[in-house]
């Protein structure tokens, strides 16, 4: 079974058709309409865009310090500028004392252009409420153990504002081209559920 | 901007009965303004079909796990809308 065959059966997926045909039948839509909104919401979207904003700063500590400031600016930079309009867009950068985890607790807000579509535990009840509570759990049964000093901040994203994590720049990599930094970034470590 | 980084604020205790973009758990709790942000629509307004809906400025809150929990060393960090804190002092 397909990953989609599985979403089309599931309660959720039942549940915004039953809403799709309301907005419909209202007529505050057209189902094209619909449709278009969200060939634009998912147009380009992929994790690899997160990664090229991540190499960057990696490789460009003056980038680095304009994306920490202001995410959206700095993402426009490298002509991420549609992407991220819509909501403001901060960079949390990870170091060897603060490790940043994001989630949404209230539904499942996410920098889907930067990202990709989000992973099904992203919107998971069981990730929503504990990654507050206990993180470091969380982190644990994602396989990254963090050494006891490093703190860790959770960024619940309740209003406007979508988040990237900017993982730290694995160690051996002085040599590597900006293209092969990009390589190394996964989509869990944008979340913070990676070293990177 | 009501509430410059460092002030500390208390998220309104209240139980509305509407939607709201202020999580339960954080709900009588204080915490510290790390950052103010950008300003936009109240979705509290937006909800209840007010227009035009109140523009407020959103602000990044920390508050400690103990705070939360009363246990933990991490920090949980929210952008709350101005309406939704009050000032301890």
């Amino acid at each position: 079974m397909t990953a989609d065959a599985a979403h089309e059966d599931l309660p959720v997926a039942a549940r915004v058709r039953r809403l799709e045909e309301r907005v419909i039948a209202a007529g505050l839509a057209s189902d094209s309409e619909l449709d278009a909104v969200l060939a634009r919401f998912y147009a380009n979207a992929s994790p690899s865009n997160g990664a090229r904003i991540v190499a960057r700063a990696w490789a460009d500590s003056g980038f680095r310090d304009r994306l920490l400031a202001d995410g959206s600016a700095a993402a426009a930079e490298l002509g991420f500028g549609p992407q991220v309009s819509g909501y403001e867009l901060r960079v949390v950068a990870n170091t060897p004392e603060r490790h940043n985890v994001i989630v949404c607790t209230l539904c499942s807000c996410y920098p889907v252009s930067l990202l990709g579509p989000s992973p099904s535990w992203y919107k998971s009840l069981a990730y929503r409420s504990r990654t507050v509570r206990e993180p470091r759990a969380v982190l644990a049964g994602f396989g990254l153990t963090l050494p006891e000093t490093t703190q860790i901040s959770v960024w619940d994203s309740t209003a406007e504002t979508r988040y990237l994590v900017l993982p730290m720049r694995p160690d051996n990599t002085r040599d590597l081209t900006e293209e092969a930094l990009a390589g190394l970034v996964t989509r869990d470590g944008l979340i913070g559920m990676a070293a990177a | 901007m009501r509430f410059p980084p460092g002030t500390r604020v208390r998220a309104h205790p209240g139980d509305p009965d509407h939607h709201t973009r202020l999580p339960r758990y954080l709900r009588g709790h204080v915490g510290e303004v790390i950052a103010a942000g950008q300003e936009w629509p109240l979705p509290d307004d937006v909800a209840c079909g007010i227009a035009p809906p109140r523009v407020e400025t959103v602000y990044a809150v920390r508050f400690t796990a103990a705070e939360l929990w009363g246990a933990g060393d991490h920090t949980v960090t929210a952008d709350l809308w101005e309406c939704y804190l009050e000032g301890t002092g």
